[in-house]
């Protein structure tokens, strides 16, 4: 039932002009960053040679990549997650679901996996290109795997954020503009010192991103996504009852 | 012997925010019945329809479908139950026959039984020839006929209908309440309505409801009783209104 929902909802994200758009343009912009900084390593390189503890092409390159792509997950993920329930409230398809026999966890988890489904495939593009680096240098794979998991578990916290604004909004574009707000907040408690630079999901990516992999901070991330899934159920449970 | 009971709602109420919009309605439906469900715009109709599909919650009473409690069982309830709300929930985007099988997986139809579900539920509704159209290309007729298809593909028990024929013209009207009076053979059919003609064409009995109470729950030989069915109902709406002054 959960897989149902979710490849329907795969199916029109596909089904939108504008996720192709959203992706090219995400491609184009991966891309171009690939090469402009697999263009300033190879220059640097021969100094590079002669130092004693220099830098790999993998953390120079790759790394800064996914580094990027975090940032434009974060902007676009709420581009995507609007759509899930705001939208079909707005065009009255929301009662199909609320009337067959899915459980509202079963829809939120529906939803996520969707989307999720959706964001790693965004993921995975931009590993295949990381990995590129094989066909020129001994790649580091344990780093470029640590990079996998922070984006993947960046993405589903982006998705979990987006979809409970989404379920509580009722215009896509407030849910779009809420969740970015949120999400932007919490990247900026990066800044911030202390506790609240604990709550940044950026934070937690940045060890990733540096090949650091910490029990903490997957569990940073499994919390943040059981957060506000839970929020949703409980906010559609809520809706239903009427209380 | 009666024929099982296959719907029943027990003393229903429903708040909107302070306004009681449904109170204390009950209805029993059986099967191979077609239950016309009668009032004016903002009688508590949809309210209504919307708490017996499960939608909303009572925030008091119970609703039971095929002996399963809404409220306890909602999985095993809502699988005997197709719903076509007021407005068709259907995604435009989509083709006919993705429409269709969505919703039948969605209401636990096996993976064997979807080709001959689909086939069916096509030739009863008419659209044996629309399914790799799009949705959002077909007329406000055919988009309602793929709506009472999504509800009954699963072979509900019970067919819940809000204001199934309003906006379509004469043929299409027609069509639909033919579709509506075979579907009332093979399962229990709720029609939700204003029009009393409709009532009368295609109704076994009737609920009537003013201002979120039932003034009426009986048989249409019981509401013509002493006149033909309009001048009870309006009679009726009458005596409700008096009796509230």
């Amino acid at each position: 039932m959960i897989r149902t929902l979710a490849r329907k909802d795969l199916h029109t994200l596909f089904s939108a002009p504008s996720t192709w758009m959203m992706l090219a343009l995400l491609q184009f912009i991966l891309g171009w960053f690939f090469l402009a900084r697999l263009d300033d390593y190879l220059q640097v390189q021969t100094q590079l040679a002669q130092m004693d503890d220099a830098p790999g092409a993998t953390i120079s390159i790759a790394a800064p990549l996914a580094n990027l792509l975090a940032l434009l997950l974060l902007m676009l993920t709420p581009l995507f997650s609007m759509r899930l329930i705001a939208e079909e409230r707005r065009n009255q398809t929301w009662l199909l679901l609320a009337t067959s026999p899915l459980s509202s966890a079963q829809i939120v988890l529906g939803k996520f996996s969707g989307l999720l489904a959706l964001l790693s495939l965004v993921i995975l593009a931009a590993v295949a290109m990381m990995a590129l680096l094989a066909l020129g240098t001994r790649a580091d794979i344990g780093l470029i795997l640590c990079n996998l998991l922070g984006l993947w578990l960046l993405a589903a916290a982006y998705a979990a954020l987006g979809l409970y604004f989404s379920a509580v909004s009722r215009q896509p574009v407030v849910a779009a503009f809420t969740a970015l707000a949120v999400s932007v907040t919490l990247w900026l408690l990066d800044m911030a010192g202390g506790l609240l630079r604990a709550l940044s999901p950026n934070t937690h990516f940045q060890n990733l991103n540096s090949g650091l992999l910490s029990s903490a901070d997957i569990a940073y991330f499994v919390l943040f996504c059981t957060f506000f899934l839970m929020l949703t159920i409980h906010h559609l449970r809520r809706e239903r009852g009427g209380h | 012997m009666p024929a099982p009971t296959t719907l029943s709602a027990r003393n229903l109420v429903r708040f909107h925010g302070k306004r009681r919009v449904v109170d204390d309605v009950s209805l029993e439906l059986r099967r191979g019945e077609v239950l016309g469900l009668l009032g004016h715009n903002g009688a508590g109709k949809s309210t209504t329809l919307m708490m017996l599909s499960g939608a909303l919650q009572p925030n008091s009473g119970s609703v039971a479908v095929c002996d399963f409690d809404l409220a306890r069982r909602a999985d095993l309830g809502k699988a005997c139950l197709g719903f076509l709300p007021e407005h068709p929930p259907l995604y435009r985007d989509m083709r006919v026959d993705d429409q269709l099988l969505f919703a039948a997986r969605l209401h636990k139809v096996s993976k064997a039984q979807l080709p001959e579900y689909l086939e069916l539920t096509k030739r009863r509704c008419g659209l044996l020839d629309w399914g790799p159209r799009l949705i959002g290309e077909l007329s406000k007729g055919y988009q309602q006929r793929v709506g009472i298809a999504q509800a009954i593909i699963h072979q509900p028990a019970v067919v819940i209908l809000d204001e199934p024929t309003v906006g379509l013209d004469p043929a299409q009207i027609r069509d639909i309440r033919t579709l509506i009076s075979e579907l009332g053979d093979s399962s229990s059919v709720i029609l939700s309505t204003h029009l009393l003609h409709e009532v009368e064409q295609v109704c076994d009995r009737a609920v009537i409801l003013r201002e979120g109470r039932s003034i009426f729950n009986g048989t249409l030989d019981e509401l013509r009783a002493h006149s033909d069915i309009e001048s009870s109902f309006l009679r009726l709406n009458a005596d409700a209104e008096s009796e509230h002054a």
